[in-house]
């Protein structure tokens, strides 16, 4: 079977994300994560941070949901059911912190077969309100039985 | 902190997600998908329990290596990860790396998450400035 690999470079519009200090919080204590910078306003501040900072991993709340509705476009056709995550990259720049707004913009990399299995692979590229990149990251997805 | 050096090991994280973490973690991040949430959905598509967040897995990596900078956020400069084996609710992960090398103020970990005898996240490189 021949994969359909029509979506290859192609970019979707960048959706928004306002970052928020419950949120921070939230998802600091799920990780089990401590430092005072991602609850406390002074202590954000005293690190030099102009508001609660995120822990890097929080990228997951506002980078995942701009991939979301990327990997059911028809125009990629992955079949979703048989997909499970491969791999991860994060590569991050400015901080996030409380009061930001984040754009995130999806484009798919790559669409490939391998050993009987489909890798679909996504980039987001994710900038603050001043244009400064906070997060590049590359999802690999892989279908099997394709 | 004393000097790092190429092969030396980084202090290992444990950390027992209790039954209700992946509740947790769906709420934080978002991720509502069944099988990380709903047992019984778990069972009917062939899984033994439902299973962590990938990316929840992910994260206490990203924690071990920021510790490694005292927690700082700014320290992690990049992470990247092979999601294997699957992880499961109430069992201990131990996260733990190696140094694989050294520039200045910024060394790569390589970084493996166990549960048990099966890896939950392979081939972890961690990019941290000290």
């Amino acid at each position: 079977m021949t994969l359909k690999t029509d979506a290859i470079g192609r970019e979707w519009p960048a959706s928004t994300y306002q970052v928020g200090r419950e949120k921070i919080k939230e998802y600091a204590n799920a990780l089990g994560i401590d430092n005072p910078v991602h609850f406390d306003v002074e202590a954000a501040r005293a690190a030099g941070y102009r508001d609660v900072v995120a822990p890097p991993m929080f990228t997951v709340v506002y980078s995942g949901p701009a991939l979301g509705p990327v990997l059911f476009d028809p125009e990629v056709g992955m079949n979703f059911a048989a997909m499970v995550h491969g791999g991860q990259e994060f590569e991050w720049g400015e901080p996030v912190c409380s009061g930001d707004e984040i754009a995130t913009t999806p484009k798919c990399l790559e669409i490939y077969e391998k050993d009987g299995k489909g890798f679909y692979v996504f980039e987001t590229t994710s900038v603050n309100q001043d244009g400064e990149q906070v997060v590049r990251a590359v999802w690999t997805n892989i279908v099997r039985g394709v | 902190m004393a000097e790092l050096n190429v092969g030396d090991q980084v202090p290992a994280l444990n950390v027992t997600p209790d039954k209700y973490l992946p509740h947790r973690y769906a709420g934080a991040s978002g991720d509502f998908n069944p099988i990380h949430i709903d047992r019984e959905f778990a069972n009917q598509v062939g899984l033994p329990s439902n299973i962590l967040h990938g990316l929840y897995s992910m994260g206490l990596v990203a924690r071990a290596n920021a510790a490694l900078a005292g927690g700082d956020p700014r320290a992690l400069k990049r992470l990247s990860v092979q999601f294997r084996g699957m992880g499961m609710p109430e069992q201990e992960i131990v996260v733990s790396g190696t140094i694989k090398s050294v520039d200045g103020d910024r060394v790569v970990v390589d970084t493996v998450a166990t549960q048990g005898e099966t890896a939950i996240i392979k081939n972890a490189e961690a990019e941290v400035e000290l």
